[in-house]
């Protein structure tokens, strides 16, 4: 077990779970007021990986993510009021209202969704990664998905193309273990995904996806891989959905014992039980940090209520580009050597 | 002016694209050291490099959302897929992001990449290598779709392309590569929002694109002959249609055949006729007609292919009885 290593540090993850796991809570009680609508996929439980990873990216780093992405993006450091506008249909929302829960963007953190056909997103972090080998600029792009996506034809030709060109590109497995309701080992000959992506000749490690101190050391140790020697490199997180994978869902596939269990390794519960084990904060701790989130929260939910509703005149804007992203585009960027 | 074929002035429109913008680059399966499927980029590896004419595996999915990836990241992709056929496999690439994506993230992201594929039959490759579906890609809003069918304009699309902020959809018909033409001297970039008139007529209007406007005019020749004069609009953009051009030909020949390879089941031809009956059907002397591939998967061999596949004679015949009906 990796020791902790100060208590700030320690207390800046626990707060970065807790912002994610509280602000899913009332995404679900929202959902329920029927105040969010369309699909909505919870993160309670895979905190870790989002915090752990999110720490080891710089600005300038990308990130193409999945649609269960409101942990990706709060991580990331996108205004959690314009995250809830966006579930809101507002168009303070991140992405105009047009996007959803699903469809998260931001062009400020170079955060590219929000991708929700499975395995969609692989190719473009592929492109985005080749995009900054060519133009010689020092980037990771990560890319997350699920592990369901793995079944995908898009996934072993993003690896292929990844390793074969050799890109910087973190890819992400989230192994929560079912593809929605579809177990894993219903659905692969060989549920070891880490070796999947080994085979295609690049660095690969599972982890404990449960511990942010262990998700956030695999992280940073896989993007100085990349930095120094060029190439993707793969990481599996082996963690799990505490929540139904929709709203729809009754969860007839899994057995509540199973949840129950992996509750008892929950990455919040875990980490405080870190900190009181090395003496170096408790329960008291946690709950300060709730009552600040809680305010937080809820200042984001008062934005994304008074928030306005995009003019109906408006619909078919972004269909195609706009005379000032047109300008912006023409610029032609001074390519520096590649490296 | 410059004799040149289709092939070449594609060739050299990539070139000049490669050489004005470091941005652009030309990835596909063997468009390096084969020279491209079809030869359009022979000896372009020589001149820039593997860097930027770039080798892929057979993964059609994966280097079309790389090109949309790369969009996003700053370059100017031109992807090349081998058939429109093979580019069913990059569907979800095509159609669910780089469609998408300017919209869906409220106008942050635009997905600047140039797509081109080979389109349409006559040379007996059968079911598999032989179709036109470039009607389908039109039907998908946030994309353009273009069809060169002349030199001037297989030279003057791709630059338009590289400059606009969208996807851009170019279908080359494989039948088109080894027509020779004239270049005019100082030929530029083609107006992407634009049909043309290629043969001014008055009797009726044969409206079509890519690979059926040779034959089309073929058959304004033939027709011409027998008094018809028949005028030929060059569709040029399926997406978005120039309905200014379509609607003022048909306002002045008041009867129109549409020629189109693809089939007419749910079509482009079947689109251009709604929209005519809806914005010009009071100008019209008689039902819209169409000529369109048959409703089969292309066969291979070569008398049903031609069969299938709207001809010279078929345009001129369907020609002459819509100009004969009277109503």
């Amino acid at each position: 077990m990796r020791p902790l290593v100060s208590r700030a540090h320690a207390l800046d993850l626990l707060r970065a779970m807790v912002r994610i796991s509280r602000f899913e809570e009332k995404c679900a009680e929202l959902y329920s007021a029927t105040e969010i609508r369309g699909f909505l996929h919870l993160y309670i439980g895979e905190e870790a990986v989002a915090v752990g990873v999110m720490n080891a990216l710089t600005p300038e780093d990308a990130i193409v993510a999945t649609y269960r992405e409101h942990g990706h993006a709060l991580a990331r450091g996108i205004d959690m009021g314009r995250v809830m506008a966006e579930m809101l249909g507002r168009q303070e929302g991140v992405s105009r209202g047009r996007g959803g829960s699903m469809h998260l963007f931001d062009a400020a953190t170079r955060f590219y969704g929000g991708n929700a056909i499975v395995g969609g997103g692989l190719p473009l972090a592929v492109g985005l990664a080749l995009a900054d080998k060519m133009l010689g600029r020092d980037r990771v792009t990560c890319c997350i998905f699920g592990e369901g996506a793995v079944a995908e034809g898009e996934f072993h030709e993003s690896m292929n193309l990844a390793a074969l060109w050799k890109l910087p590109v973190l890819f992400v497995c989230e192994n929560n273990l079912y593809a929605m309701g579809t177990a894993l080992d219903r659905s692969e000959s060989q549920i070891d995904i880490h070796a999947k992506a080994a085979n295609y000749g690049m660095p690969s490690e599972a982890i404990d996806g449960m511990d942010v101190l262990e998700t956030e050391a695999a992280a940073q140790r896989a993007v100085a891989q990349i930095r120094v020697a060029p190439g993707p490199v793969f990481l599996e997180f082996r963690t799990y959905r505490f929540r139904a994978h929709s709203m729809f869902d009754a969860e007839l596939y899994r057995d509540k014992a199973e949840v129950e269990h992996w509750k008892e390794r929950g990455p919040v519960k875990t980490l405080v039980e870190r900190l009181e084990a090395a003496e170096l904060g408790n329960h008291d701790d946690l709950g300060a940090i709730e009552t600040q989130v809680d305010a937080e929260i809820d200042a984001a939910v008062a934005f994304a209520r008074a928030g306005t509703l995009e003019p109906i005149g408006d619909l078919t804007r972004f269909v195609y580009a706009e005379e000032a992203q047109n300008a912006r585009l023409a610029v032609i960027p001074r390519v520096e050597p590649s490296a | 002016m410059t004799t040149i074929t289709y092939r070449e002035a594609m060739r050299q429109a990539i070139r000049a694209a490669l050489q004005r913008d470091p941005r652009v680059f030309l990835m596909g399966e063997d468009v390096g050291r084969y020279g491209g499927s079809f030869a359009v980029s022979k000896g372009l590896l020589a001149e820039f490099g593997e860097e930027r004419i770039r080798d892929t595996p057979l993964s059609e999915s994966a280097f079309v959302g790389a090109g949309i990836g790369a969009a996003l990241g700053g370059m100017r992709p031109i992807v090349e897929i081998m058939t429109v056929n093979f580019s069913l496999l990059a569907l979800d690439q095509i159609v669910n992001n780089a469609a998408t994506l300017c919209h869906m993230s409220g106008g942050q992201f635009n997905v600047p990449v140039v797509i081109r594929m080979a389109t349409g039959g006559g040379r007996q490759l059968a079911a598999q290598h032989s179709h036109s579906l470039e009607g389908w890609y039109a039907h998908v809003p946030g994309l353009r779709v273009v069809a060169p069918a002349t030199i001037e304009d297989a030279f003057g699309m791709l630059p338009s392309a590289l400059e606009k902020p969208d996807p851009v959809l170019i279908f080359e018909h494989a039948l088109l590569y080894n027509m020779k033409g004239e270049l005019p001297d100082g030929a530029g970039p083609t107006d992407l929002d634009r049909a043309v008139i290629r043969r001014p007529g008055r009797d009726l209007t044969l409206l079509t694109y890519g690979g059926s406007l040779f034959k089309s005019l073929e058959a304004a020749a033939t027709l011409a002959n027998d008094g018809i004069e028949a005028e030929v609009i060059d569709l040029r953009t399926l997406r978005p249609l120039d309905d200014e051009t379509i609607m003022g030909s048909v306002s002045r020949t008041r009867r129109v055949l549409i020629v189109d390879e693809g089939w007419k089941s749910g079509s482009i031809s079947a689109e251009i006729s709604a929209r005519i009956m809806e914005q010009a059907f009071y100008d019209l002397d008689a039902p819209v007609a169409r000529l369109c591939s048959a409703e089969v998967p292309i066969p291979y061999a070569a008398h049903l292919e031609r069969a299938a596949i709207p001809q010279v004679e078929n345009i001129v015949s369907y020609a002459r009885q819509l100009v004969a009906r009277n109503v």
